[in-house]
């Protein structure tokens, strides 16, 4: 009963969960990012992001609007260009590759390669708006990854079911509610069998009664052994299922840690005024 | 709010049932008599056009399909659907090129639509209709080198057919490209960014989620560009092509019946527009998938699709 079907490694981690960001030391983290630095002209968007992911955590960032927080998911995805610093998934720098001590910039086509790894979920779904949801699923693997139609289309439908969708598979996107919407969005991330999924606000474009069953499907695949980045203001959400929150602020993480820490006991002013906001 | 609560407190909701009430449409009484005067009207200008003497419908009759009249036509047709083909698949080219992050073809294909859009289509049609009087001969070759491929002479290269669809074609293309341009800048770019994402390519993006969504944006007025098109070709007169229209004026030339040739050459200009609106009604419900408010039906459903309201 699980989300995901992957290598044989990855399943047996799942159950291993709560242990999994003390038995990374083996392995590179999943996201790694150092002085991670992005400026839109003279605007410096992202000054300097200190950041770690390891493999199976879920990571939760929080901080108000303007302060980097897509760009910086982004950025993890190669949707930006890093201006400054070192940034890598797993072991591996984004839009780079390490040959002979030197780093060579992917092309297109590589780029493309390493982007089938990485899920991302957006704050206004995204869905291909002239395909059903099932051709919104089965798009990527059929055309990326040339799995045949038919396996594709099975996979497809499994992931439809796991997301409670499987009725509206013959849907166009404008015939779904938001979070019906976001939850083929997540299938259709998944059917490429990432090893690291980004979400990007997930839940700020739904009506409040729609959040719940958006999340329920997150938090499934967290409990799956899914490496997860999520911006979210949904504190409960972070509280419960996050394993670290960072919390960034005019281009910076001001402070990361266990939720309990950052959420019940912030260090930081900054940290301690935005929660009283969103609290 | 006062009265909802005073409503509610007077009814007991579990015992009383709300009679079925009939649901009775607004009704359109003066469409009917509209509808009716415009057919009167159409009526009267039908009978005073087929009593007038100066139409003289047996000339019309004998010219409607005429050797002259379909052989002129089926110029028309062909160079019509062989300028759109190389106008839309060579538009494409061009406005993927002009959104292009490469400075070079966005400069090329910048100057390709500056040029063609921007000097009349009857220059462009005799400048390749008279190429050989200014370049008699045509040589393939490494430029600045004596390295020569192929030579031969313009004329021969480039007939009138040709020179009318290099023409017509080309011009076709600079203008499409800005429809197709306009197209794919109306789809989101979150879908771009998504499909991206997913580990699509520019290229793979472009053909699998940006162009299908464009193409709903782009067929409306590339129909125009085609009936635009459908008269343009009688320009070919000036380099000694026989389309439709050319055939005409020589006929009306030599007899003089030119109001009855202008309405045989009105009749068939209007039966291929009208056959033009099926195949883009098509299209458009094609197209059109996935988008709340379906697209108005195609012309000839249009004509045929009157309706009266709700009777019952
Ligand atoms: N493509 C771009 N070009 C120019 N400026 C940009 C671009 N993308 C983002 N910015 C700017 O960068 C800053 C950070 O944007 P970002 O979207 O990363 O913030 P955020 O933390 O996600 O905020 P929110 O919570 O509102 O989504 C903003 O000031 C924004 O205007
Ligand atoms: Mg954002």
């Amino acid at each position: 009963m699980t989300l995901l079907r992957r290598t044989p490694s990855s399943t047996s981690r799942a159950t291993e969960r709560p242990g999994a960001a003390g038995d990374a030391s083996s392995t590179p983290p999943m996201v790694l990012a150092e002085g991670v630095c992005k400026s839109f002209g003279h605007l410096q968007v992202l000054q300097g992001i200190d950041f770690e992911v390891a493999r199976g955590e879920v990571a939760v960032l929080l901080g108000p609007s303007g302060s980097g927080k897509s760009t910086f998911l982004r950025c993890i995805n190669h949707l930006e260009k890093v201006d400054a610093g070192r940034l890598s998934v797993d072991g591996e720098p984004v839009g780079y590759v390490e040959r002979g001590g030197r780093l060579h910039e992917l092309r297109e086509k590589e780029v493309a390669a390493r982007r089938t790894e990485i899920g991302m979920v957006f704050q206004r779904f995204n869905l291909f708006s002239h395909q059903t949801a099932l051709e919104n699923v089965v798009e990527a693997p059929t055309q990326v990854k040339r799995l045949p139609r038919r396996v594709a289309e099975e996979r497809a439908r499994e992931l439809l079911d796991r997301v409670g969708l499987a009725d509206k598979a013959g849907s166009y996107p404008s015939q779904l509610s938001g979070g019906q919407q976001q939850r083929v969005a997540i299938a259709r991330a998944l059917a490429m069998d990432p090893k690291l999924m980004l979400f990007d606000e997930p839940t700020s474009a739904l009506d409040p009664e729609l959040v719940g069953e958006v999340l329920d499907v997150m938090r499934d695949l967290a409990r799956e052994g899914m490496t997860m980045v999520v911006v979210t203001h949904e504190i409960g959400f972070a509280r419960e299922v996050a394993d670290v929150v960072a919390f960034m602020d005019g281009g910076v993480v001001v402070e990361t840690g266990r939720p309990d820490q950052v959420l019940g006991r912030p260090q930081h002013e900054r940290t301690r005024s935005f929660l009283s906001k969103v609290l | 709010m006062a009265a909802t609560q005073q409503g509610s407190s007077t009814i007991e909701p579990a015992t009383v049932q709300p009679p079925r009430l009939e649901a009775v449409p607004v009704r359109h009484p003066g469409r009917w008599v509209a509808a009716v005067l415009v057919g009167l009207v159409a009526l009267s200008v039908v009978v005073s056009l087929a009593k007038n003497p100066n139409l003289d419908w047996p000339t019309v009759r004998r010219y409607l399909f005429s050797d002259l009249v379909l052989s002129g036509l089926w110029t028309t047709v062909w160079l019509t659907v062989a300028a759109m083909a190389m106008g839309v698949v060579g538009g494409v080219v061009v406005a993927v090129m002009r959104l292009s992050a490469n400075p070079v073809l966005r400069v090329v294909s910048g100057a390709f639509v500056w040029v063609f859009r921007g000097t009349p289509v009857l220059v462009q049609l005799i400048f390749w209709g008279f190429l050989g009087a200014f370049y008699p001969t045509t040589t393939i070759g490494i430029p600045f080198t004596d390295v020569v491929f192929f030579t031969g002479r313009t004329s021969d290269l480039v007939p009138a057919t040709v020179a009318a669809l290099l023409a017509l074609g080309l011009n076709e293309m600079a203008y499409a490209s800005e429809i197709i341009r306009a197209g794919i800048q109306s789809v989101d770019s979150g879908q771009v960014e998504a499909a991206h994402s997913l580990g699509m390519t520019s290229g793979r993006t472009m053909r699998r989620i940006v162009l299908p969504q464009a193409m709903r944006v782009i067929i409306p007025p590339m129909g125009n560009e085609t009936i635009t098109m459908l008269k343009t070709t009688a320009l070919v007169s000036v380099i000694s092509g026989h389309d439709l229209m050319s055939n005409i004026q020589a006929a009306y030339a030599q007899n003089f019946k030119v109001i009855p040739l202008l309405v045989v050459a009105s009749a068939w200009y209007l039966a291929l527009t009208t056959l033009l609106s099926v195949p883009q009604g098509w299209l458009e419900r094609r197209f059109g998938r996935g988008v709340a408010a379906p697209g108005p039906r195609g012309g000839l459903g249009r004509l045929v699709s009157f309706r009266p309201g709700a009777s019952s």
